[in-house]
C-alpha cells in the first residue's frame, strides 16, 4: 500500500500533555515496571472513547485481580492466542452499530498483548486481524520474555539473554537465538501504519498512538518496557534502559507509513551496546567476544534499516 | 477484602466499578520515599509523565508531588529529574 498521503492527526507536544491517567493508581505492577508505564502512556494518548482487548500477561494480571480493576475504560481480558481475533469481533461489532446508527461515534479499538502473546502464541490471529484489514491498533508491550509466568524465554528475547528456560552455563550462552523482528512481519502485511517505540521517548511514543489511530485500517505499534524483575536491572534504570536500547541501536525507533520507512530516533550515531547491557544481570555473563558480536549484529540492522530509510526519502 | 457471593455477579463477571483498584494501598510496598526540593524544581512535571504509578499531580502551587497512599519507592523520578530536585531518601529516616 505505497501512497505518499500524510496522516492528519491531533499532535501532542509538552505543552498540551495529556494528563489524565486512564489506569487507577493501585495497580500489582512491580516497582519501576516500565511496561505499566508505556501502557498507561498509550492510554493517554488514545483518550477515554476506548476499548481495550487485553491478551494474558503480566498486564491483565496486575490490573484485574478479582473483585478488582485498575481500568477506567471499556476491557476485556482474553487467551493469549486470541487478542486480534477479539479486537477484530468488537470492530465489526461497533461497524455495525454505527450502520445502524444505534452510536454517533466509533471509540478507538486497542488490542494490548505482550511478546510472547504476539510474538509466539497470537501470531497467526494477528496476521489474519492485519490481513482482513479491521480498522483497530494492536499494540505489543516487548519485555522480552515471558516475565508474568517466571521469566521463560519467548521468540523475542535478544541474542544471550539469561531466562529461566535459556541459562547460560559452560555449554549454554543462554538465549542462542536472534530476536524476532515482529514489526517488520507486521509491515510486510502491508498495513497503514507500522512502529517501534520506547517510553523513554514519551512524546514519540503518544504521537505515534495518535498517528496509529488516526489512520483508516490496521496499525501496529510494538513499545520496548523495561523490566526491573525479569531483566535483573534496577528499578529506578527503567527509564534509562528504555532510552539506552534506542540510543544504542538494540532496538531502533522507526516507523512505517503506507509502506514509506521513516527512522525517527534523532541519534543516529549508535552509542556501544555495552553501556546498554552492562546495566543487565540477564547479560552479565558475556564476555568481551559475545559482546563484540552483538555489536556487529545491531549495526549491521541499524545500517539495514537506514537503507529501507532511504528508499523513499 | 469482602469477596461477592455467586448470586451477587455480574454477568460474566463483570466488574462494574472502573477504577476500583485504586482502594489498595501500594504504598507500603516501599523501602525509600522520593522528597522534593522546592528550590531545585522548575515544574517541568517530567516526573509525572514517567511515574509507573500514575500517583504524581499538580498541586495549587504548581509543584509535582507523589501521592504517597500510592508511591512504591522504585526511583525513577529521582533518576529522570533534569534538576537533581528530587531524592531518595529511607522510608522512616
Amino acid at each position: 500500500m505505497l501512497s505518499k498521503e500524510e496522516i492528519k492527526f491531533e499532535k501532542i507536544t509538552a505543552k498540551n500533555l495529556p494528563r489524565e491517567s486512564l489506569i487507577s493508581p493501585g495497580h500489582r505492577a512491580c516497582q519501576g515496571c516500565g511496561e505499566i508505564l508505556a501502557m498507561g502512556m498509550v492510554m493517554k494518548a488514545a483518550g477515554p472513547n476506548t476499548i481495550v482487548a487485553n491478551a494474558t500477561g503480566c498486564m491483565e494480571i496486575v490490573t484485574s485481580p478479582f473483585p478488582e480493576t485498575a481500568w477506567r475504560v471499556p476491557w476485556l481480558h482474553v487467551a493469549f492466542e486470541n487478542t486480534a481475533a477479539v479486537a477484530s469481533g468488537i470492530e465489526a461489532a461497533i461497524q455495525m452499530l454505527y450502520k445502524k446508527q444505534k452510536i454517533k461515534e466509533k471509540p478507538n479499538i486497542i488490542a494490548f498483548a505482550g511478546d510472547g502473546a504476539t510474538a509466539d502464541i497470537g501470531l497467526q490471529s494477528l496476521s489474519g486481524a492485519l490481513e482482513r484489514g479491521h480498522n483497530f491498533l494492536y499494540v505489543c508491550l516487548d519485555n522480552e520474555a515471558y516475565m508474568n509466568t517466571g521469566i521463560q524465554r519467548s521468540s523475542s528475547t535478544p541474542y544471550g539473554a539469561m531466562t529461566t528456560t535459556s541459562p547460560p552455563g559452560k555449554k549454554s550462552i543462554g538465549q542462542c537465538t536472534w530476536k524476532k523482528n515482529v514489526a517488520m512481519i507486521a509491515a510486510a502485511h502491508n498495513i497503514p501504519y507500522v512502529a517501534t517505540a520506547s517510553p523513554g521517548y514519551h512524546l514519540d511514543l503518544m504521537n505515534k498512538v495518535r498517528k496509529a489511530l488516526a489512520v483508516d485500517g490496521p496499525a501496529y505499534i510494538q513499545i520496548f518496557s523495561p523490566c526491573p524483575t525479569g531483566w535483573r536491572s534496577k528499578p529506578e534504570q527503567s527509564i534509562t534502559l528504555a532510552k539506552l536500547a534506542v540510543q544504542t541501536g538494540v532496538f531502533p525507533l522507526f516507523e512505517v507509513e503506507y509502506g514509506r520507512f521513516k527512522i525517527t530516533q534523532k541519534t543516529k550515531e549508535l552509542k556501544p551496546v555495552k553501556e546498554y547491557l552492562q546495566l543487565q544481570r540477564r547479560f552479565r555473563h558475556l564476555g568481551e567476544d559475545d559482546i563484540a558480536y552483538i555489536q556487529e549484529r545491531v549495526k549491521a540492522e541499524f545500517e539495514r534499516l537506514k537503507a529501507l530509510a532511504s528508499l523513499d526519502a | 477484602m469482602q469477596y461477592p457471593a455467586w448470586e451477587d455477579l455480574e454477568l460474566g463477571a463483570a466488574i462494574t466499578t472502573p477504577g476500583n483498584a485504586s482502594n489498595l494501598k501500594t504504598g507500603d510496598w516501599r523501602s525509600s520515599v522520593p522528597v522534593l526540593d522546592e528550590d531545585k524544581c522548575v515544574k517541568c512535571g517530567l516526573c509525572a509523565v514517567y511515574c509507573p504509578e500514575f500517583c504524581i499531580a499538580e498541586d495549587e502551587e504548581g509543584f509535582y508531588r507523589p501521592d504517597l497512599y500510592y508511591c512504591k519507592g522504585c526511583g525513577i523520578c529521582a533518576v529522570e529529574c533534569p534538576k537533581e530536585a528530587i531524592k531518595m531518601q529511607r522510608e522512616g529516616e
